[in-house]
């Protein structure tokens, strides 16, 4: 069985970029280990359930008594498998900075205004077609400190679960036309541009509500094995 | 023969970054083990960048069979009231085999477990900060003499994935991220895989 591993197929970026300065100490230098053992415990994955998630935790301009500042929009798309399958039943958590690009985060101290109406943290489980949906603020951008004049882009953040362990998936979420792009190192890992091109979400008017919200559309693609693909590809 | 072009490009990983702690990590998220289970270990360690410094801005998940080797998972890891929203985290009975801890300032971690059936290790996902996409380990509370990837690796190598067992129930694991005694980071096959549709 030949295998696609994620340092093979240049899907997902090298730990190991040196414009992005933190990432100088943090990327381990030997290479990985692949795992082949069908009966690894990596091929099968937590469970959530409706347990795990509150009904508003998708609607992160209702999580306060008042109304955020910013421009409301909704995100909404499917998660899928490398085969195009819905990964249904499953957490996605997402967490962003408010309209003025400052995170509900001590640690944060760019002097943009905290917003006492948002947090900026939601949560839900995909549906039988693996579509989630997310009301909340457009981000704004902000700087940091990685290099001179160095600004982030507007982004929201992701974290997926699929049906294997090893199909987590923490990534961002950019806004499409964003002039922040070519100057951004962790948008620039992602070295090959179609790659680079799946993290911005498109604007869909079909999902934007009228006298409410703006849509836009992102679809996420989980990487790695589920179990299932791992037994099939033993058997062709 | 190089394998099939898939259907479906993966979205690319990126950095949790620094300020992900308001939002992921969520009460007792390491206390996997049902409250007062006398069979309860403690795993813990510090995790640390290539000048042997704490990292303190990095997650660490952890996945598991239960002590009978189920690995269906259960929900309920991070319960929230219905009425308040508010995150009240694990009920202390169910196992639902997922922890999920923050380090804290100086890099260490904890999670209080049940030993895993049927194998001898937990499984480990990291994120950091400055990890532009996150990393797989196994912590071995046993070193079992058969165990294919223990026994792939030589003696130093090998000797980063067992956990030291400090007292009893208590192992510690200490995750390197580079340099002197580096934990071995795993991969998975990916992908649809040859012969796929």
């Amino acid at each position: 069985m030949t295998t696609l591993t994620d340092t093979a197929s240049g899907y997902h970026p090298p730990r190991d970029h040196p414009p992005y300065r933190s990432s100088r100490l943090r990327h381990p230098k030997q290479p990985l280990i692949p795992v082949r053992d069908p009966e690894a415990v990596e091929l099968s994955g937590p469970a959530f359930g409706v347990t795990d998630v509150a009904a508003l935790d998708h609607d992160l301009t209702r999580q306060h008594p008042g109304e955020p500042l910013g421009e409301r929009i909704t995100v909404s798309g499917r998660v899928l498998d490398r085969r195009g399958r819905p990964v249904r039943g499953q957490l996605v958590e997402v967490w962003q900075a408010n309209a003025s690009g400052r995170y509900a985060h001590q640690l944060d101290r760019h002097p943009a205004p905290l917003d006492p109406n948002f947090t900026g943290f939601g949560r839900c489980l995909t549906d039988d077609d693996g579509a989630y949906s997310f009301t909340t603020i457009k981000p704004g951008a902000y700087p940091w400190r990685n290099h001179t004049n160095a600004w982030r882009p507007a982004h929201i953040h992701f974290s997926l679960f699929g049906t294997a362990f090893a199909q987590r998936l923490v990534t961002q979420m950019y806004f499409p036309g964003d002039p922040l792009f070519p100057y951004d190192p962790i948008l620039r890992s992602v070295s090959d541009e179609s790659a680079r091109q799946r993290l911005v979400c498109a604007y869909d008017h079909d999902l934007s509500v009228p006298e409410w919200s703006l849509g836009h559309r992102w679809d996420i693609v989980l990487d790695g094995p589920s179990a299932t693909l791992f037994e099939e590809g033993g058997d062709h | 023969m190089s394998p099939p072009e898939p259907s479906y490009a993966p979205t690319p990983s990126q950095t949790v970054g620094p300020f992900y702690g308001y939002a992921l990590p969520f009460p007792r998220g390491g206390d996997v083990a049902p409250d007062g289970d006398p069979e309860t270990i403690t795993l813990h360690g510090y995790v640390l960048d290539g000048e042997g410094r704490p990292v303190p801005d990095a997650l660490i998940e952890t996945w598991q069979p239960g002590p009978d080797g189920s690995r269906v998972g259960v929900p309920g890891s991070l319960r929230h009231d219905p009425v308040t929203g508010r995150s009240f985290g694990r009920d202390g009975v169910a196992f639902t085999g997922f922890g999920r801890v923050p380090t804290d300032a100086d890099g260490h971690w904890a999670v209080r477990t049940l030993p895993p059936g049927g194998v001898s290790y937990i499984s480990l996902a990291v994120f950091a900060r400055g990890l532009l996409h996150h990393l797989y380990t196994r912590a071995y509370v046993v070193d079992e003499p058969g165990d294919a990837l223990l026994g792939s690796l030589d003696a130093e190598r090998r000797a980063t994935l067992v956990a030291r067992s400090e007292a009893p129930r208590t192992y510690r694991f200490d995750i390197r991220l580079q340099g002197d005694g580096e934990t071995v980071f795993l991969e998975f096959p990916s992908g649809p895989g040859p012969g796929s549709a």
